[in-house]
């Protein structure tokens, strides 16, 4: 079965007592039990509701996994994810994972013993080269966010293989359409899925699809126990959103090849970072493990003044916040997902105060291209 | 809404009239992710919805109001929101909590905390000699639940916050049972009282949610900073039912409180039923100092049947009440907490605080409480 079709009929795509085409929303907190000692199915509705079991299922679908899990943001996925690792031990990340990411880990988990160091884990070498005893586990993004470097994960997964570590990664950017991290043999695979999965920028949603039945269990009983899930509203927007993941997915992505183009092609624009451009350097392995370079574009202007100043002028995108929707999306790294990285750490990683973020949306490509370029002829008039 | 209004008008006029174009009396459901911003370096005061989002505010804020405190959060669920407080605790660090939690605190301090690090001490909160002591080892707070659930204990929040401030302590109360329409801990001297919001406070069975109120701004802006990065946020949804549920509060608790009380003293006169825990009845040991620090005793009772083998009949008899964990909605719900809320609690633990295999809790709702009561009259084979 294509994926395109996969993703439609999922096995709970639809209400088995009714055979309504779409989940109900069970707006349930518990679920009344015949048995006192043999309960049901659903019992309370944070251990579990059918709305958000048939998200889960979905999610596991989608990415190859054998369970998957709905939580209320990114961050509470990222989070519990975490927790399935313990005081002492070590995890290697990404050095420029997404900076909600970068302040769980120095803010929150490092206060409890969790210990980690932001590498270049861009290759088998690299990894090797930072691996503790007390690693654990390793934690990539690829493509990163916001300067889309391309990790090999055919090569993490050499050494991870070697060293027996849990492999984790944020597949945000890319969503399971473009990119399936267990068919590669990672462990975990994680989503901001108020990005490209939800697609329509009106929920905030966190999904973790698990290969193996061991972790599985782990994570069921810190999802439980911490109580960080998705209500069935969500649940439901969300498997909503997913339905049109393929269609949405194959037109930005083409808005942003030719947005990619069209930005290399002005000479204002000093940097373009894009994965489906023939310049950037981890094009070959990216089209190894990804089937596509997806909708997300950052490039730098010549000065700081004249990103603000095109960033000022810009009438199409939204400047805002997040990605992945229909609506195409403007965002200062710097001052918006990046903030919470020290501005030193941020400029050595690339996200200089020139930089801008475009998530490409659904709108038609010429309509962005002919807003862009009267703004930056207003970022160039104010020079 | 203002300061100064009763909490009756808090409630009914929580986020009403809040979109000022339209003039919709109902709040509209800001089902969004994040926020145009209206130009670089401004911002409308909402960025991304965990940081913040118009329905989360308006929960947060009334609730706030109700407490009397300077900040509240709202949370995925009750548990979310003792997750946050826990966090600003570190390896190394005790804590003293009632020894009969809910049964979820119980794992989650148990089981997380506890393994991360931070050392967890167990006191029956009821017993003012018993929290003195384990203020004296040094805990950087106190985790109170008053009535206890299930066993409906009663701590008096005045003299263990006091005692607690003299310590340095945090004193954190909650409040799930009772909500603000009944018991304020924070004017009892609490630095945050703790919500369930799934109960009472939405009160429809129907929506999972947590709330945190703080007494300070400086402990609510800390406790926001662990909010937004872990991010254990309810949807705008959620927060909108949660508020719609907010407006008939008081309502509701009245009538819900009068059917317990009627419930509570009908089963103290059935031959099956041996004990009655019902913070509403004089012969409670609690009762006396509930009256001064609450103006309501709930509608949460927890009883004993005299033969464990009458529990599975009574659970599969009843038809008003529906044997379902959870408790605070509008219909009324009759629980097994050795099996369900509890049932993650060692049986030696529950056993010695006394939740056995013959206690039942009930739920008491607004049906007529005539018919709750001919239902566990059948039940209990009367």
């Amino acid at each position: 079965m294509d994926y395109r079709t996969r993703i439609l009929h999922t096995g709970k795509d639809r209400d088995p007592h009714t055979g309504a085409s779409s989940i109900p929303i069970c707006q349930a907190s518990t679920f009344a039990q015949d048995d006192p000692l043999v309960f049901g199915q659903y019992e309370y509705a944070r251990g579990s509701n059918p709305t958000r079991d048939a998200l889960e299922h979905t999610v596991a679908v989608l990415e190859g996994g054998s369970h998957g899990f709905a939580f209320s943001s990114g961050m509470a996925a990222i989070s519990s994810v975490l927790l399935l690792l313990k005081t002492g031990d070590h995890i290697l990340v990404s050095e420029d994972v997404y900076g909600g990411t970068y302040r769980v880990l120095t803010k929150l988990f490092n206060r409890w013993g969790l210990r980690h160091t932001f590498a270049d884990i861009s290759t088998a070498e690299k990894v090797r080269a930072v691996i503790e005893p007390e690693t654990k586990a390793i934690f990539a993004e690829t493509p990163s966010n916001p300067i889309l470097k391309i990790t090999d994960l055919k090569a993490i997964m050499d050494v991870a293989r070697e060293k027996d570590l849990l492999t984790i990664i944020d597949n945000t950017f890319m969503s399971p359409f473009l990119q399936r991290p267990m068919d590669l043999g990672f462990d975990i695979v994680i989503h901001s899925a108020t990005k490209f999965l939800g697609g329509h920028s009106d929920l905030i949603a966190g999904v973790v699809a698990v290969k193996e039945k061991e972790f599985a269990h782990r994570l069921r009983a810190i999802q439980n126990t911490f109580g960080a899930i998705l209500g069935p509203q969500d649940s439901w927007l969300l498997m909503r959103g997913i339905k049109t993941l393929a269609a949405r997915m194959e037109v930005q992505q083409r808005g942003a090849m030719r947005i990619a183009s069209w930005l290399s092609g002005q000479p204002l624009i000093s940097r373009v970072y894009y994965p489906g451009l023939d310049t950037h350097p981890g094009k070959d392995v990216h089209e190894r493990q990804a089937s596509g370079p997806g909708a997300v574009i950052s490039f730098e202007l010549p000065t700081v003044e004249m990103a603000h100043a095109f960033m000022r002028s810009v009438t199409l995108p939204l400047l805002a916040v997040s990605l992945g929707g229909v609506e195409s999306i403007l965002s200062y790294p710097a001052t918006m997902s990046h903030a919470s990285v020290p501005p030193r750490e941020r400029q050595a990683k690339g996200i200089t105060d020139s930089l801008v973020r475009l998530s490409v949306g659904l709108e038609d490509p010429e309509d962005l291209i002919a807003d862009f370029k009267q703004a930056l002829e207003k970022a160039t008039d104010g020079r | 809404m203002k300061e100064g209004w009763s909490a009756e008008t808090i409630l009914t006029h929580a986020g009403t009239c809040w979109e000022q174009s339209t003039g919709a009396v109902s709040m509209p459901v800001y089902q969004t992710a994040t926020f145009r911003h209206p130009e670089l370096g401004k911002s409308t005061g909402y960025d991304y919805s965990r940081s913040g989002n118009p329905n989360r505010t308006v929960l947060e804020e009334t609730m706030a109001l109700l407490d009397g405190g300077e900040r509240g959060l709202a949370f995925s669920s009750g548990m979310a929101a003792i997750d946050c407080l826990m966090r600003l605790f570190k390896p190394g660090d005790s804590v003293v909590a009632s020894e009969d939690p809910y049964g979820g605190t119980f794992r989650l301090l148990e089981k997380v905390y506890r393994e991360i690090g931070i050392n967890v001490i167990f006191v029956d909160t009821s017993d003012l000699n018993a929290v003195r002591k384990a203020l004296d080892t040094g805990p950087r707070a106190i985790l109170v639940e008053s009535p206890t659930n299930p066993l409906l204990k009663i701590a008096d929040i005045r003299a263990i916050s006091k005692a607690a401030k003299e310590k340095g302590a945090l004193t954190v109360v909650d409040n799930t049972f009772l909500t603000p329409w009944f018991q304020r801990p924070l004017a009892l001297g609490a630095d945050v009282a703790v919500y369930s919001a799934t109960k009472y406070l939405s009160g429809h069975n129907d929506v999972l949610a947590g709330l945190l109120v703080t007494k300070t701004k400086e402990l609510g802006e800390r406790l926001y900073f662990y909010q937004n990065s872990a991010g254990a946020v309810p949807g705008s949804w959620d927060c909108w039912l949660v508020l719609r549920g907010l407006k008939t509060l008081s309502l509701r608790l009245e009538r819900q409180e009068r059917n317990a009380f009627a419930v509570a003293e009908w089963l103290t006169r059935q031959p099956h039923v041996v004990n009655v825990l019902y913070p509403g009845l004089t012969t409670h040991p609690g009762h006396g100092l509930l009256k001064s620090q609450a103006s309501g005793n709930g509608s949460v009772i927890s009883f004993e049947v005299d033969d464990p083998g009458l529990v599975p009949r009574v659970l599969s008899s009843v038809e008003v009440f529906l044997f379902a964990e959870s408790l605070g909605g509008v219909e009324s719900l009759i629980t097994f907490p050795a099996a369900q809320t509890h049932a993650d609690m060692d049986e030696e633990v529950r056993c010695r605080l006394g939740i056995s295999d013959r206690l039942l809790r009930l739920s008491v709702g607004i049906e007529a409480v005539e018919d709750l009561i001919d239902d566990l009259s059948s039940a209990l084979g009367g």
